[in-house]
Protein backbone atom coordinates (compact mmCIF):
# COMPACT_ATOMS: atom_id res chain seq x y z
CA UNK A 1 0.00 0.00 0.00
CA UNK A 2 1.30 3.48 -0.87
CA UNK A 3 2.26 6.05 1.75
CA UNK A 4 -0.31 8.86 2.02
CA UNK A 5 1.03 10.52 5.17
CA UNK A 6 1.63 13.82 3.32
CA UNK A 7 -1.91 13.83 1.94
CA UNK A 8 -3.21 13.22 5.46
CA UNK A 9 -1.18 16.13 6.87
CA UNK A 10 -2.76 18.30 4.18
CA UNK A 11 -6.20 17.01 5.18
CA UNK A 12 -5.51 18.02 8.79
CA UNK A 13 -4.21 21.44 7.74
CA UNK A 14 -7.29 22.10 5.63
CA UNK A 15 -9.67 20.93 8.32
CA UNK A 16 -8.08 22.94 11.10
CA UNK A 17 -7.42 26.19 9.26
CA UNK A 18 -9.78 26.45 6.29
CA UNK A 19 -13.49 26.39 7.16
CA UNK A 20 -15.67 24.92 4.38
CA UNK A 21 -17.44 27.54 2.27
CA UNK A 22 -20.92 26.16 3.06
CA UNK A 23 -20.33 26.70 6.80
CA UNK A 24 -18.91 30.17 6.21
CA UNK A 25 -21.98 31.05 4.12
CA UNK A 26 -24.23 29.97 6.99
CA UNK A 27 -22.22 32.18 9.37
CA UNK A 28 -22.51 35.14 7.00
CA UNK A 29 -26.28 34.72 7.01
CA UNK A 30 -26.26 34.53 10.81
CA UNK A 31 -24.30 37.77 10.94
CA UNK A 32 -26.86 39.49 8.72
CA UNK A 33 -29.69 38.38 11.01
CA UNK A 34 -28.30 40.07 14.11
CA UNK A 35 -29.28 43.57 15.19
CA UNK A 36 -26.99 46.47 14.29
CA UNK A 37 -24.70 47.35 17.20
CA UNK A 38 -25.62 44.27 19.26
CA UNK A 39 -23.08 42.11 21.11
CA UNK A 40 -24.33 39.22 18.97
CA UNK A 41 -23.48 41.08 15.79
CA UNK A 42 -20.04 42.02 17.14
CA UNK A 43 -19.43 38.35 17.96
CA UNK A 44 -20.33 37.32 14.41
CA UNK A 45 -18.01 39.99 13.00
CA UNK A 46 -15.12 38.57 15.03
CA UNK A 47 -16.04 35.03 14.00
CA UNK A 48 -16.05 35.91 10.30
CA UNK A 49 -12.81 37.88 10.55
CA UNK A 50 -11.26 34.94 12.32
CA UNK A 51 -12.37 32.51 9.60
CA UNK A 52 -10.68 34.63 6.93
CA UNK A 53 -7.56 35.20 8.98
CA UNK A 54 -7.11 31.50 9.77
CA UNK A 55 -7.38 30.59 6.11
CA UNK A 56 -4.93 33.31 5.08
CA UNK A 57 -2.35 32.56 7.79
CA UNK A 58 -2.89 28.80 7.85
CA UNK A 59 -3.45 28.90 11.59
CA UNK A 60 -6.08 26.95 13.55
CA UNK A 61 -9.57 28.46 13.43
CA UNK A 62 -9.96 27.46 17.08
CA UNK A 63 -7.13 26.66 19.48
CA UNK A 64 -9.13 23.66 20.66
CA UNK A 65 -8.44 21.47 17.68
CA UNK A 66 -10.44 18.83 19.47
CA UNK A 67 -10.48 15.11 19.14
CA UNK A 68 -9.42 14.21 15.61
CA UNK A 69 -12.26 12.00 14.39
CA UNK A 70 -11.47 10.00 11.28
CA UNK A 71 -14.09 8.11 9.29
CA UNK A 72 -12.30 5.90 6.78
CA UNK A 73 -13.99 4.11 3.90
CA UNK A 74 -11.51 1.86 2.18
CA UNK A 75 -11.81 -0.20 -0.97
CA UNK A 76 -9.67 -3.01 -2.25
CA UNK A 77 -5.91 -2.58 -1.88
CA UNK A 78 -6.06 -0.38 1.21
CA UNK A 79 -5.04 -1.79 4.58
CA UNK A 80 -6.60 -0.47 7.82
CA UNK A 81 -3.49 -1.27 9.87
CA UNK A 82 -1.18 0.67 7.56
CA UNK A 83 -3.69 3.52 7.27
CA UNK A 84 -3.85 3.79 11.04
CA UNK A 85 -0.06 4.03 11.27
CA UNK A 86 -0.03 6.77 8.63
CA UNK A 87 -2.90 8.67 10.25
CA UNK A 88 -1.05 8.66 13.55
CA UNK A 89 2.15 9.84 11.87
CA UNK A 90 0.21 12.63 10.13
CA UNK A 91 -1.37 13.76 13.40
CA UNK A 92 2.02 14.00 15.11
CA UNK A 93 3.47 15.92 12.14
CA UNK A 94 0.48 18.31 11.97
CA UNK A 95 0.89 18.96 15.70
CA UNK A 96 4.56 19.78 15.19
CA UNK A 97 3.52 22.27 12.50
CA UNK A 98 1.03 23.93 14.90
CA UNK A 99 -2.02 22.93 12.85
CA UNK A 100 -3.15 21.05 15.94
CA UNK A 101 -2.80 21.62 19.67
CA UNK A 102 -1.39 18.69 21.64
CA UNK A 103 -4.65 17.42 23.13
CA UNK A 104 -4.07 13.86 24.34
CA UNK A 105 -4.04 13.82 28.14
CA UNK A 106 -3.48 10.72 30.27
CA UNK A 107 -6.70 10.57 32.31
CA UNK A 108 -5.05 8.99 35.34
CA UNK A 109 -1.82 10.97 35.56
CA UNK A 110 -2.86 14.21 33.84
CA UNK A 111 0.16 14.13 31.55
CA UNK A 112 -0.18 15.51 28.04
CA UNK A 113 1.66 13.31 25.51
CA UNK A 114 2.70 16.45 23.61
CA UNK A 115 2.20 14.94 20.14
CA UNK A 116 -1.57 14.31 20.12
CA UNK A 117 -1.10 10.56 20.14
CA UNK A 118 -2.82 8.79 22.96
CA UNK A 119 -4.08 5.25 23.28
CA UNK A 120 -5.76 3.29 20.50
CA UNK A 121 -8.78 5.64 20.52
CA UNK A 122 -6.85 8.92 20.28
CA UNK A 123 -7.09 9.95 17.51
CA UNK A 124 -10.38 8.17 16.95
CA UNK A 125 -10.55 6.20 13.69
CA UNK A 126 -13.61 4.40 12.34
CA UNK A 127 -12.97 1.97 9.49
CA UNK A 128 -15.51 0.71 7.00
CA UNK A 129 -14.78 -1.56 4.06
CA UNK A 130 -16.52 -0.51 0.85
CA UNK A 131 -16.76 -1.92 -2.69
CA UNK A 132 -14.39 -0.60 -5.38
CA UNK A 133 -10.83 0.52 -4.80
CA UNK A 134 -11.22 4.15 -3.73
CA UNK A 135 -10.27 5.55 -0.37
CA UNK A 136 -12.40 8.23 1.30
CA UNK A 137 -11.39 9.78 4.61
CA UNK A 138 -13.58 12.25 6.46
CA UNK A 139 -11.92 14.20 9.23
CA UNK A 140 -13.87 16.13 11.82
CA UNK A 141 -12.22 18.23 14.53
CA UNK A 142 -14.60 18.63 17.42
CA UNK A 143 -13.54 20.75 20.37
CA UNK A 144 -14.19 20.06 24.03
CA UNK A 145 -16.53 22.99 24.63
CA UNK A 146 -19.17 21.67 22.28
CA UNK A 147 -18.44 18.01 23.04
CA UNK A 148 -19.15 18.71 26.71
CA UNK A 149 -22.67 19.99 25.99
CA UNK A 150 -23.68 16.88 24.02
CA UNK A 151 -26.54 15.00 25.66
CA UNK A 152 -28.32 11.70 25.64
CA UNK A 153 -31.95 11.32 26.68
CA UNK A 154 -33.80 8.11 27.47
CA UNK A 155 -37.43 8.43 26.40
CA UNK A 156 -40.00 8.76 27.79
CA UNK A 157 -38.73 11.80 29.68
CA UNK A 158 -41.47 12.70 32.14
CA UNK A 159 -40.06 16.08 33.17
CA UNK A 160 -40.01 17.28 29.57
CA UNK A 161 -43.24 15.52 28.59
CA UNK A 162 -41.33 13.71 25.87
CA UNK A 163 -42.88 10.47 24.64
CA UNK A 164 -41.40 7.81 22.39
CA UNK A 165 -42.24 9.56 19.14
CA UNK A 166 -40.87 12.33 16.92
CA UNK A 167 -42.67 14.92 19.01
CA UNK A 168 -40.71 13.61 22.01
CA UNK A 169 -37.51 13.80 19.97
CA UNK A 170 -38.26 17.43 19.16
CA UNK A 171 -38.74 18.28 22.84
CA UNK A 172 -35.52 16.74 24.12
CA UNK A 173 -33.41 18.20 21.31
CA UNK A 174 -34.73 21.68 22.10
CA UNK A 175 -34.01 21.06 25.78
CA UNK A 176 -30.42 20.15 24.86
CA UNK A 177 -30.09 23.47 23.01
CA UNK A 178 -31.46 25.31 26.05
CA UNK A 179 -29.13 23.44 28.42
CA UNK A 180 -26.12 24.23 26.24
CA UNK A 181 -26.82 27.99 26.31
CA UNK A 182 -23.72 29.63 24.79
CA UNK A 183 -21.32 27.03 26.21
CA UNK A 184 -21.05 25.05 22.99
CA UNK A 185 -19.98 28.16 21.05
CA UNK A 186 -23.26 29.06 19.41
CA UNK A 187 -24.43 29.43 16.74
CA UNK A 188 -24.06 25.69 16.44
CA UNK A 189 -25.11 22.67 14.42
CA UNK A 190 -26.91 19.63 15.79
CA UNK A 191 -26.22 15.99 14.98
CA UNK A 192 -29.05 13.86 16.33
CA UNK A 193 -29.33 10.09 16.58
CA UNK A 194 -32.66 8.47 17.30
CA UNK A 195 -32.38 4.91 18.64
CA UNK A 196 -29.35 2.66 18.87
CA UNK A 197 -27.70 1.88 22.18
CA UNK A 198 -25.89 4.45 24.29
CA UNK A 199 -22.58 3.92 22.47
CA UNK A 200 -23.85 3.75 18.90
CA UNK A 201 -26.11 6.73 19.59
CA UNK A 202 -23.16 9.05 20.12
CA UNK A 203 -21.34 7.62 17.10
CA UNK A 204 -24.34 8.05 14.79
CA UNK A 205 -24.99 11.56 16.11
CA UNK A 206 -21.48 12.47 14.92
CA UNK A 207 -21.87 10.62 11.61
CA UNK A 208 -25.04 12.67 11.06
CA UNK A 209 -22.81 15.76 11.09
CA UNK A 210 -20.84 14.40 8.12
CA UNK A 211 -23.77 15.12 5.80
CA UNK A 212 -23.45 18.31 3.78
CA UNK A 213 -25.31 21.30 5.17
CA UNK A 214 -27.44 21.53 2.01
CA UNK A 215 -28.07 17.78 1.67
CA UNK A 216 -31.73 16.95 2.15
CA UNK A 217 -32.59 14.13 4.53
CA UNK A 218 -33.90 11.20 2.42
CA UNK A 219 -36.67 10.65 4.97
CA UNK A 220 -39.22 13.46 4.44
CA UNK A 221 -40.50 13.20 8.00
CA UNK A 222 -37.00 13.65 9.39
CA UNK A 223 -36.28 16.43 6.90
CA UNK A 224 -39.32 18.31 8.22
CA UNK A 225 -38.29 17.69 11.81
CA UNK A 226 -34.76 18.96 11.14
CA UNK A 227 -36.12 22.19 9.78
CA UNK A 228 -38.62 22.61 12.59
CA UNK A 229 -36.00 22.05 15.28
CA UNK A 230 -33.63 24.58 13.71
CA UNK A 231 -36.39 27.18 13.52
CA UNK A 232 -37.68 26.58 17.03
CA UNK A 233 -34.18 26.51 18.52
CA UNK A 234 -33.72 30.02 17.17
CA UNK A 235 -36.83 31.23 18.98
CA UNK A 236 -34.95 30.59 22.26
CA UNK A 237 -32.89 33.69 21.44
CA UNK A 238 -29.73 32.38 23.09
CA UNK A 239 -27.75 33.86 20.22
CA UNK A 240 -24.09 33.85 19.25
CA UNK A 241 -21.88 33.04 22.27
CA UNK A 242 -25.04 33.11 24.40
CA UNK A 243 -25.12 36.92 24.18
CA UNK A 244 -28.78 36.83 23.13
CA UNK A 245 -29.80 37.13 19.48
CA UNK A 246 -31.42 35.49 16.49
CA UNK A 247 -28.91 32.78 15.60
CA UNK A 248 -28.56 29.86 17.97
CA UNK A 249 -28.67 26.82 15.67
CA UNK A 250 -27.74 26.97 11.98
CA UNK A 251 -28.57 23.42 11.00
CA UNK A 252 -29.90 20.10 12.30
CA UNK A 253 -29.08 16.63 10.95
CA UNK A 254 -31.03 13.61 12.18
CA UNK A 255 -30.45 9.91 11.66
CA UNK A 256 -32.51 7.02 12.94
CA UNK A 257 -31.17 3.60 13.97
CA UNK A 258 -32.91 0.46 15.16
CA UNK A 259 -33.30 0.14 18.90
CA UNK A 260 -34.19 -2.41 21.54
CA UNK A 261 -37.85 -2.68 22.52
CA UNK A 262 -36.90 -1.40 25.98
CA UNK A 263 -34.74 1.53 24.87
CA UNK A 264 -35.46 4.77 23.07
CA UNK A 265 -32.38 6.97 23.18
CA UNK A 266 -32.11 10.36 21.59
CA UNK A 267 -28.48 11.47 21.39
CA UNK A 268 -27.39 14.96 20.50
CA UNK A 269 -23.91 15.98 19.42
CA UNK A 270 -23.57 19.73 19.42
CA UNK A 271 -21.10 21.14 16.90
CA UNK A 272 -19.76 24.62 17.52
CA UNK A 273 -19.83 27.31 14.82
CA UNK A 274 -16.27 26.22 13.91
CA UNK A 275 -17.68 23.15 12.16
CA UNK A 276 -14.40 21.71 10.92
CA UNK A 277 -14.96 18.83 8.53
CA UNK A 278 -13.05 17.95 5.36
CA UNK A 279 -12.85 14.96 3.06
CA UNK A 280 -9.90 13.37 1.31
CA UNK A 281 -10.62 11.06 -1.62
CA UNK A 282 -8.01 8.99 -3.40
CA UNK A 283 -9.20 7.37 -6.62
CA UNK A 284 -6.37 5.75 -8.54
CA UNK A 285 -3.72 8.45 -9.00
CA UNK A 286 -6.20 11.24 -8.35
CA UNK A 287 -6.18 12.98 -4.94
CA UNK A 288 -9.14 15.24 -4.10
CA UNK A 289 -9.91 17.41 -1.09
CA UNK A 290 -13.40 18.68 -0.35
CA UNK B 1 -17.32 47.02 11.17
CA UNK B 2 -19.60 47.20 14.16
CA UNK B 3 -20.98 50.49 15.40
CA UNK B 4 -20.32 49.40 18.97
CA UNK B 5 -18.03 51.61 20.99
CA UNK B 6 -15.14 50.08 22.88
CA UNK B 7 -13.86 51.08 26.29
CA UNK B 8 -10.09 50.80 26.64
CA UNK B 9 -8.87 49.14 29.82
CA UNK B 10 -5.28 48.57 30.87
CA UNK B 11 -4.11 45.84 33.25
CA UNK B 12 -3.51 46.23 36.22
CA UNK B 13 -7.04 47.58 36.62
CA UNK B 14 -8.20 50.09 39.23
CA UNK B 15 -11.33 49.64 41.35
CA UNK B 16 -12.88 52.70 39.69
CA UNK B 17 -12.39 51.30 36.21
CA UNK B 18 -14.02 48.02 37.26
CA UNK B 19 -16.99 49.72 38.94
CA UNK B 20 -17.49 51.73 35.79
CA UNK B 21 -18.03 48.57 33.69
CA UNK B 22 -21.55 47.20 33.09
CA UNK B 23 -22.76 44.08 31.36
CA UNK B 24 -22.90 44.56 27.61
CA UNK B 25 -19.88 46.87 27.53
CA UNK B 26 -17.38 46.12 24.78
CA UNK B 27 -13.81 46.45 25.98
CA UNK B 28 -10.34 46.42 24.45
CA UNK B 29 -7.91 45.05 27.04
CA UNK B 30 -4.19 45.81 27.05
CA UNK B 31 -1.37 44.87 29.41
CA UNK B 32 0.14 41.73 30.89
CA UNK B 33 -2.23 38.85 31.66
CA UNK B 34 -1.77 35.19 32.56
CA UNK B 35 -3.45 32.11 31.10
CA UNK B 36 -4.76 29.44 33.46
CA UNK B 37 -7.47 26.83 33.22
CA UNK B 38 -8.50 23.53 34.80
CA UNK B 39 -5.21 22.19 36.14
CA UNK B 40 -4.03 25.63 37.26
CA UNK B 41 -7.17 26.38 39.24
CA UNK B 42 -7.06 23.06 41.03
CA UNK B 43 -3.34 23.58 41.71
CA UNK B 44 -4.01 27.07 43.13
CA UNK B 45 -6.67 25.67 45.44
CA UNK B 46 -4.83 22.58 46.65
CA UNK B 47 -1.41 24.20 47.03
CA UNK B 48 -2.06 27.76 48.16
CA UNK B 49 -5.66 28.21 49.30
CA UNK B 50 -6.92 25.07 51.05
CA UNK B 51 -3.27 23.92 51.33
CA UNK B 52 -4.11 20.23 51.21
CA UNK B 53 -1.01 19.45 49.16
CA UNK B 54 2.59 20.22 50.22
CA UNK B 55 4.29 22.85 48.08
CA UNK B 56 7.72 22.24 46.52
CA UNK B 57 10.32 25.01 46.97
CA UNK B 58 10.32 25.86 43.27
CA UNK B 59 6.52 26.12 43.27
CA UNK B 60 6.70 28.54 46.20
CA UNK B 61 8.91 30.72 44.04
CA UNK B 62 6.46 30.48 41.11
CA UNK B 63 3.66 31.42 43.50
CA UNK B 64 5.46 34.59 44.63
CA UNK B 65 5.95 35.68 41.04
CA UNK B 66 2.34 34.90 40.13
CA UNK B 67 1.06 36.92 43.08
CA UNK B 68 2.70 39.99 41.61
CA UNK B 69 1.32 39.30 38.14
CA UNK B 70 -2.21 38.60 39.31
CA UNK B 71 -2.59 41.40 41.86
CA UNK B 72 -5.21 43.68 40.24
CA UNK B 73 -4.64 41.52 37.18
CA UNK B 74 -6.53 39.20 34.89
CA UNK B 75 -6.50 35.45 34.33
CA UNK B 76 -7.40 34.10 30.92
CA UNK B 77 -9.12 30.73 30.55
CA UNK B 78 -7.20 29.63 27.50
CA UNK B 79 -5.25 26.64 26.27
CA UNK B 80 -3.32 28.08 23.34
CA UNK B 81 -1.58 26.60 20.33
CA UNK B 82 2.03 27.74 20.77
CA UNK B 83 4.84 27.56 18.23
CA UNK B 84 8.57 27.68 18.97
CA UNK B 85 8.42 25.07 21.72
CA UNK B 86 11.74 23.53 20.75
CA UNK B 87 13.85 26.68 20.92
CA UNK B 88 11.66 28.47 23.51
CA UNK B 89 10.99 31.21 21.01
CA UNK B 90 7.33 31.05 21.97
CA UNK B 91 4.60 32.56 19.83
CA UNK B 92 0.82 32.25 20.24
CA UNK B 93 -0.63 30.82 17.04
CA UNK B 94 -4.22 30.30 18.19
CA UNK B 95 -5.56 31.48 21.50
CA UNK B 96 -9.32 31.64 21.96
CA UNK B 97 -11.06 31.18 25.32
CA UNK B 98 -12.10 27.86 26.84
CA UNK B 99 -15.39 27.22 28.69
CA UNK B 100 -15.19 28.94 32.08
CA UNK B 101 -17.91 27.21 34.05
CA UNK B 102 -15.57 24.32 34.87
CA UNK B 103 -13.70 26.70 37.20
CA UNK B 104 -16.83 27.81 39.04
CA UNK B 105 -15.96 25.70 42.08
CA UNK B 106 -12.65 27.57 42.48
CA UNK B 107 -12.85 30.92 40.71
CA UNK B 108 -14.32 33.14 43.42
CA UNK B 109 -11.77 32.03 46.00
CA UNK B 110 -8.92 32.22 43.52
CA UNK B 111 -9.92 35.76 42.54
CA UNK B 112 -10.09 36.87 46.15
CA UNK B 113 -6.86 35.15 47.09
CA UNK B 114 -4.86 36.92 44.38
CA UNK B 115 -7.04 40.03 44.39
CA UNK B 116 -7.68 39.57 40.68
CA UNK B 117 -9.84 42.13 38.90
CA UNK B 118 -10.95 40.07 36.00
CA UNK B 119 -11.41 36.72 34.36
CA UNK B 120 -11.48 36.23 30.60
CA UNK B 121 -13.24 33.17 29.27
CA UNK B 122 -16.34 32.06 27.49
CA UNK B 123 -19.80 30.87 28.45
CA UNK B 124 -19.93 32.81 31.71
CA UNK B 125 -19.78 31.65 35.32
CA UNK B 126 -22.10 31.15 38.29
CA UNK B 127 -23.23 32.70 41.54
CA UNK B 128 -19.99 32.22 43.50
CA UNK B 129 -17.92 34.05 40.91
CA UNK B 130 -20.55 36.77 40.58
CA UNK B 131 -20.41 37.30 44.37
CA UNK B 132 -16.61 37.56 44.26
CA UNK B 133 -16.90 40.12 41.44
CA UNK B 134 -19.13 42.28 43.63
CA UNK B 135 -16.80 42.00 46.61
CA UNK B 136 -13.31 42.53 45.14
CA UNK B 137 -14.50 44.26 42.77
CA UNK B 138 -14.00 42.33 39.54
CA UNK B 139 -15.69 41.48 36.26
CA UNK B 140 -16.02 38.61 33.84
CA UNK B 141 -14.84 39.42 30.34
CA UNK B 142 -16.31 37.24 27.60
CA UNK B 143 -14.02 36.61 24.64
CA UNK B 144 -15.30 35.21 21.35
CA UNK B 145 -15.13 31.44 21.53
CA UNK B 146 -13.29 29.91 18.61
CA UNK B 147 -11.90 33.21 17.34
CA UNK B 148 -8.45 31.83 17.97
CA UNK B 149 -6.38 33.28 15.14
CA UNK B 150 -7.95 36.70 15.62
CA UNK B 151 -7.25 36.77 19.35
CA UNK B 152 -3.71 35.47 18.83
CA UNK B 153 -3.08 38.66 16.81
CA UNK B 154 -3.71 40.72 19.94
CA UNK B 155 -1.11 38.70 21.85
CA UNK B 156 1.95 40.81 21.11
CA UNK B 157 4.50 38.90 23.13
CA UNK B 158 4.89 35.78 25.23
CA UNK B 159 6.82 36.98 28.27
CA UNK B 160 7.24 33.60 29.91
CA UNK B 161 5.63 30.38 31.02
CA UNK B 162 5.17 28.65 34.36
CA UNK B 163 4.34 24.99 35.00
CA UNK B 164 4.86 23.87 31.43
CA UNK B 165 4.85 20.34 32.84
CA UNK B 166 1.05 20.72 33.00
CA UNK B 167 1.16 20.54 29.18
CA UNK B 168 0.94 23.37 26.63
CA UNK B 169 -2.83 23.95 27.01
CA UNK B 170 -2.76 23.85 30.82
CA UNK B 171 0.40 25.86 31.56
CA UNK B 172 0.45 29.44 32.88
CA UNK B 173 1.51 31.60 29.95
CA UNK B 174 2.40 35.20 30.75
CA UNK B 175 1.42 37.29 27.75
CA UNK B 176 1.35 40.89 26.73
CA UNK B 177 -1.87 41.75 24.96
CA UNK B 178 -2.95 44.81 23.04
CA UNK B 179 -6.58 45.65 22.28
CA UNK B 180 -7.85 42.20 23.15
CA UNK B 181 -11.60 42.43 22.29
CA UNK B 182 -14.00 41.25 25.01
CA UNK B 183 -17.52 41.89 26.25
CA UNK B 184 -18.39 42.36 29.93
CA UNK B 185 -21.04 39.72 30.71
CA UNK B 186 -20.79 39.75 34.52
CA UNK B 187 -20.16 43.01 36.33
CA UNK B 188 -19.31 44.12 39.88
CA UNK B 189 -22.89 45.27 40.50
CA UNK B 190 -24.39 41.79 40.68
CA UNK B 191 -25.51 41.62 37.05
CA UNK B 192 -24.98 38.61 34.81
CA UNK B 193 -25.95 38.63 31.15
CA UNK B 194 -25.84 34.82 31.32
CA UNK B 195 -28.50 34.69 34.03
CA UNK B 196 -30.69 37.03 32.00
CA UNK B 197 -30.33 35.02 28.79
CA UNK B 198 -30.93 31.75 30.61
CA UNK B 199 -34.12 33.06 32.19
CA UNK B 200 -35.36 34.48 28.92
CA UNK B 201 -34.57 31.33 26.95
CA UNK B 202 -36.31 29.14 29.55
CA UNK B 203 -39.53 31.10 29.02
CA UNK B 204 -39.12 30.69 25.27
CA UNK B 205 -38.40 26.96 25.66
CA UNK B 206 -41.52 26.43 27.72
CA UNK B 207 -43.57 28.19 25.06
CA UNK B 208 -42.16 26.04 22.29
CA UNK B 209 -42.48 22.78 24.25
CA UNK B 210 -46.15 23.53 24.88
CA UNK B 211 -46.80 23.71 21.10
Amino acid sequence: MRDITNELVELVRLTSTDLPKSIQDALVKAHQAEAEGSAAQAAMVSILENVEMSRRNQTPICQDTGTPLFFVKYGQGWEPGALKTQIRAAIAEATKRSYLRPNAVDSLRGKNTGNNLGDDNFPTIHFQEVPGDDLTIDLMLKGGGCENVGRQYSLPDVALGADRDLEGVRKVVLDAVYQAQGQGCAPGFLGVAIGGDRGSGYLVSKEALLAGLQDENPDPELAALEQRITEEANTLEIGPMGFGGKSTVLGTKIRASHRLPASFFVTISYMCWAYRHRTLTIAGSEVRYA
Amino acid sequence: MSAKEFKRITVPISDEAIRDLRIGDSVLLSGVIVTGRDTVHKWFMDSFITKTVPVAAEDAQVYEELKKLLQDGVIYHCGPVVSGLQDKNYRFVAAGPTTSIREEAYQGQVMEHFHMKGVIGKGGMGAKTLAACAKIPGVYFHAIGGAASLIAESVKKVLGVYKLEFGVPEALWVIQVEDFPVVVTMDSHGNSLHDEIQKHSLEKLQAVLAK
